[in-house]
């Protein structure tokens, strides 16, 4: 099982409904209760990067800004809050595209906590703006969190990707 | 000459695409913020989120289910008797307060007195509460199928719980009374001291605008005053726990918490909207009369302002 860049294996091609069903996997985790205790990561906005970085040709920035506009909607704030956050890290991931895979897994993850960080930010500022107060350090444990997840997500992501070209009925997998 | 074909089709730049969406959703933004305009996108929209919100919740809703499921039996017979006990209790004030309403309606128009409405409603239940840290919100399963108008009050057992805020064609957003822009105007039950309770954000609630030698005291309970025109009067709405007067401020910092169970998850009742009442002819016409004066006084400085520079 390939778990680092170092070894040359070469992936089957990434099938676009696996990419549908993973968005719309992270948008329900995200309407799970447990969204609402400290320290849970944006897991819409964690596939979002992930899929921006490993096939910027098929996510990217309107998909992005979709599903934004549902998170908002779903959350009853401000229409365009998500949507906005959500369009800076796809254009941000994209842009990472080129270089992050050739890093090893945990110098990836270094790279993408910024990444999750500036959707908190941007959320921020958008409330800051429209009157609130700011809240307490638990409010960035999430992309700190998501970032340490980010080797399991990316193993997790990848496994339709691992079968191999010719079924075998004795192999796993 | 044209330029020749390119190699691989790749559609406009990703800056002038990220330039594109920033600039939509800054617009989303600006008009949701400034002009609340975008109630039908967020309708249509809903349309599609609600019934994932929903599958999302079911595990947890299932998990609380089967929770009430091993509950034991004597728990059950317990909580049986219990509830036995408390309606026998509660069908004699529920006769006297039959006979009461009678009595006092027969009064009333013995007085002239213009008859207090009846307050009737609809049970909903609360379904989630909004993800949003700042927001204290719930959302029901009553929406406009159910005639659920935006403005509706929300009550539970103990007392008021907040107001609708927002309609979907299934489901209605409610704004609990600890929400930092929800204001319910009160009256203090011990001195019929009128004022208003506004959310503080933080599950706890703040009466504003009293002087420091405002007639109020820890326990005393705030029950709606029905000035608004929106909630029922005489409803409980939150007790006096904590004041602090510092003679540096001319108002007291008198602090409240919700009698209604505001953070929990529970059943609740939508109230049916009071209905307007219309001024009288004569206050009417003077409201007018100002409204038509103030209009002709904004115009003519608009006019003047030119002359002056």
């Amino acid at each position: 099982m390939q778990t680092s860049y170092s070894s040359s294996r070469i992936l089957l091609s990434v099938r676009p409904w696996f990419i549908g069903v993973s968005l719309f996997g992270a948008l329900s985790l995200n309407f799970l209760p447990t969204a609402a205790w400290p320290g849970v990561p944006d897991w819409l906005a964690l596939v979002i990067v992930f899929w921006s970085i490993r096939e910027p040709r098929l996510v990217g920035m309107g998909l992005a800004f979709l599903f934004g506009l549902a998170m908002d909607v779903a959350d009853g704030s401000l229409l365009g809050q998500h949507a906005l956050a959500y369009v800076l890290v796809a254009y941000g991931a994209s842009s990472l595209s080129r270089r992050i895979l050739w890093f090893p897994l945990g110098q990836q993850a270094l790279q993408v906590f910024p990444l999750l960080l500036l959707v908190q930010l941007v959320q921020l500022g958008v409330w800051v703006i429209s009157g609130a107060e700011l809240p307490g350090m638990t409010f960035f444990l999430g992309p700190f969190i998501a970032a340490l997840l980010w080797p399991l997500l990316t193993f997790v992501l990848l496994l339709p990707q691992h079968q191999p070209v010719d079924h075998d009925a004795n192999r796993p997998l | 000459m044209d330029q020749p074909p390119p190699f691989f089709k790749r559609g406009p730049a990703p800056v002038a695409l990220l330039s594109f969406y920033l600039a939509l959703s800054l617009a989303l933004l600006i008009v949701d913020a400034r002009f609340q305009a975008l109630e039908v996108l967020r309708q249509g929209l809903a349309m599609f989120t609600h019934p994932v919100q929903r599958l999302a919740h079911f595990p947890a809703q299932f998990l609380d289910n089967a929770g009430g499921y091993f509950a034991t039996v004597a728990r059950l017979q317990d909580e049986n008797a219990r509830l036995q006990r408390a309606r026998l209790e509660n069908v004699a004030t529920l006769l006297r307060s039959r006979h009461v309403e009678a009595e006092n309606a027969h009064l009333r128009k013995l007085l002239g007195v213009k008859e207090r409405q009846q307050v009737s409603g609809q049970v909903a239940q609360i379904l989630y509460s909004a993800r949003d840290p700042y927001a204290r919100r719930v959302v029901i399963d009553k929406g406009q199928q159910d005639k659920v108008i935006a403005g509706q009050p929300v009550i539970d057992d103990a007392g008021i719980v907040g107001q609708v805020t927002r309609v979907f064609p299934f489901l209605a957003e409610v704004t609990l009374i600890t929400d930092k822009e929800q204001a319910v105007p009160v009256q203090v039950v011990r001195t019929g001291l009128r004022s208003v309770v506004f959310g503080l954000g933080n599950g706890q609630l703040e009466l504003r605008f009293l002087p420091t030698n405002a007639d109020v005291q820890n326990g005393d309970l705030l029950v709606t005053s029905g000035l608004d025109g929106i909630f029922p009067p005489g409803f409980p709405v939150a007790k006096v726990v904590h004041i602090e007067s510092d003679t540096a401020y001319s108002f007291a910092r008198i602090f409240c918490i919700p009698l209604a169970g505001v953070e929990h998850f529970s059943e609740v009742m939508v109230l049916d909207p009071r209905p307007v009442v219309a001024l009288p002819e004569e206050l009417a016409n003077e409201v007018a009369g100002s409204r038509a004066k103030a209009a002709a006084n904004s115009g003519q400085t608009k006019k003047k302002r030119p002359k002056k520079d």
